[in-house]
């Protein structure tokens, strides 16, 4: 178990990592999710002990290893660069960290080939990483680190610099690799789509904090303040001001939507993701509102449709191919039970969205 | 498509094949026009072959001159390439210690080649010279006027005092451009400062090697100015390298002819050796990095 406590760092006058606690167990699957500069790489370099925390401690199943090298630490890392030694062959690039560990050469030839073969790096075992393609290149990096059996397994954003396809790929037999290996292992990345598609737990970041960690679908579901939220929805999440009175969240145009839990008066934001607008009604209680197209994106298989409404931009992620004119008026539906409610501090108030993601 | 050909085209290569023209290969041609013939003077030229360059390749006096180039030459390699990593891995990455050893650096590669001869010629004198009177004064008998191994010694050590920051300097850019990651990933790996210099620095380096590796062949190779001005060939003929006994013979003896065959001689060593170490350092390196 890796355990970090109260976890500060601060380099000049800039506070990287603000009073950071997470408890990561072994055999977990975690992953770090916020925007660039969100503070996921320097916790990593302390996870890893590249860097000092300014304060707080680092625990591995009960001992304090603060300060402790990375070599004794037990730790592989794969970074966002394809990063191999680059005069050695991808062979010995993957016995690296089993030469250090002064293992004897038929251990070294089985675990090489077993980490090649998972990474299907067979054919490529005697030539030069640069000669290799991007992804094989990271491939190696990801073989070096699987044959290095460590218990702390960091990756930062390694699959980033990666085309579509291969990225699809990895990601779906990264998780599966490690699991096996009962290692922890902690994932950072700037898309939501992709901590959701990784499962596990999630550490939501922004700004050098911790805004929540626990189970990725229900960091998802439940975020516990809006700048969670925000950081978890791909396209960005909508949200508009709202005055509720009574039973209703009053927006500024005067549409009234039924509030659902029993909240004190007052001013709210509400947010809600792309796909919860829809052009048809998803039930009774749907509310319609009239909003203007701004944009339109078509993926194919999704439209994202850029809408305009009085007092908020969003964005509706509907299905097959919308053919709508920019300035033209349309009908969209929200139901009020998928609402996120945010009090004036950004807290979320009142239940869980049941029906949310 | 059907290749169009169009003359016009001459035009565009036109300037860089007078400016090239002027400075390459008229003045080429001079010396290979100055190599086949005799003359006394007067302007009166006669037609002398191949006799030049027979001359130039049964005389002793050239060989032991190009001798004392090659060894030159490997001697400030040696002393040099090391020496510039050695300095460029030890400089500060970040930080005010950066620009003021970029400066310190740069300090004596601005220096104009007759001053730093004029600078060491003095330095090292043992009657008014700073190193010479220490020297003298600490009962070292050192004297580069008369003694042939201090004035190796002292050419030597003002070539490197002169030339080794290019080295620094190009290895420091290559040092430079190697990303934290490799740095960090061998931490994690546990690899010692030797497997870090030998496995990410080192292969990083080898194309600014390279560069620093001929520029300094080729520039040690043509040495003259420094050893000219400080020892002027001697004791005896001790320091005379190709350059300098060149000039004595086309200038001092106005034989211009055995001079532009030497010459000629001269050009086509320092071409073939470039030649070699350019193919062999990039052949080492395939594979490494494309």
């Amino acid at each position: 178990m890796l355990e970090l406590r109260n976890i500060n760092k601060q380099s000049g006058a800039e506070k990287h990592l603000s009073d950071i606690s997470l408890r990561l167990e072994r055999g977990t699957l975690n992953v770090l999710l916020g925007p660039t500069l969100s503070g996921k790489t320097s916790l990593m370099r302390i996870m890893a002990g590249l860097d000092r925390p300014t304060s707080g401690t680092i625990h591995v199943d009960g001992v304090d290893v603060t300060g402790v090298s990375p070599q004794k630490r037990d730790v592989a890392m794969v970074f966002q660069q394809f990063i191999n030694y680059p005069s050695m062959t991808v062979y010995e690039n993957i016995a690296s960290p089993m030469r250090v560990a002064r293992a004897d050469r038929k251990s070294i030839d089985d675990a090489v080939q077993r980490a090649a073969a998972l990474m299907k790096l067979t054919p490529y075992l005697d030539r030069m990483p640069l000669n290799l393609s991007g992804g094989q290149q990271q491939r190696t990096a990801l073989a070096r680190a699987i044959v290095k059996n460590a218990g702390l397994v960091l990756l930062d954003e390694p699959l980033a610099n990666l085309d579509y396809k291969l990225r699809e790929e990895l990601r779906a037999e990264l998780p599966r690799i490690f699991a096996e290996s009962g290692t922890i292992f902690v994932y950072a990345t700037t898309e939501p789509s992709e901590a959701l598609l990784l499962g596990g737990n999630t550490a939501t970041l922004a700004q050098g904090h911790v805004t929540q960690f626990g189970p990725t679908i229900d960091v998802f579901r439940s975020p516990v303040d809006l700048v969670t939220a925000r950081t978890f929805a791909d396209p960005p999440l909508n949200t508009i001001s709202a005055d509720k009175t009574g039973n209703t969240f009053v927006l500024e145009s005067g549409v009234g939507i039924p509030a659902v839990d029993a909240i004190a008066d007052g001013i709210y934001t509400i947010g809600f993701q792309p796909h919860h607008l829809s052009l048809t009604p998803s039930g009774a209680e749907a509310v319609a509102l009239r909003t203007v197209v701004a944009a339109l994106e078509i993926t194919g298989s999704e439209s994202f449709v850029h809408l305009r409404f009085v007092g908020a931009d969003w964005i509706m992620l509907t299905p097959g191919v919308q053919d709508f004119a920019v300035g033209q008026e349309i009908e969209v539906f929200l139901d009020p039970r998928l609402l996120l409610v945010f009090d004036g501090t950004g807290r979320a108030v009142g239940q869980t969205p049941a029906l949310a993601a | 498509m059907d290749k169009t050909w169009n003359n016009n085209a001459w035009f565009l290569v036109l300037p860089v094949l007078v400016l090239v023209a002027f400075s390459a290969i008229i003045p080429l041609m001079t010396v290979v026009n100055y190599s086949v013939q005799d003359t006394f003077g007067n302007n009166e030229f006669f037609w002398a072959g191949l006799d030049w360059f027979e001359d130039t390749l049964h005389s002793e006096r050239f060989w032991a001159a190009l001798w004392r180039n090659l060894l030159f030459s490997a001697i400030i390699l040696a002393i040099q390439i090391p020496l510039g990593i050695f300095i460029a891995l030890n400089m500060p990455k970040r930080g005010w210690g950066v620009p003021v050893c970029l400066v310190l650096m740069a300090l004596p590669l601005l220096i104009p080649w007759n001053v730093v001869g004029t600078i060491w010629q003095v330095f090292g004198r043992v009657d008014i010279g700073l190193l010479g009177r220490t020297l003298a004064a600490m009962g070292i008998d050192y004297n580069y006027v008369q003694d042939p191994l201090d004035a190796w010694i002292t050419v030597v050590v003002m070539d490197v005092w002169h030339w080794t920051s290019l080295v620094v300097l190009l290895c420091y850019a290559g040092l430079a451009s190697i990303p934290d990651a490799y740095y960090q990933a061998a931490r994690i790996d546990g690899a010692s400062r030797w497997s870090v210099f030998r496995f990410i620095q080192l292969p990083k380096m080898q194309r600014v090697l390279l560069i620093a590796v001929l520029l300094r062949f080729m520039d040690s190779f043509m040495i003259y100015t420094e050893p000219f001005v400080v020892t002027g060939g001697g004791p005896g003929n001790e320091t005379t390298f190709l350059s300098i006994d060149l000039v004595k013979m086309a200038i001092g003896q106005f034989d211009v002819g055995p001079a532009a065959a030497m010459s000629l001689i001269y050009f086509l060593i320092v071409l073939l050796l470039s030649w070699v170490f350019y193919t062999v350092m990039t052949n080492y390196g395939q594979g490494d990095e494309r």
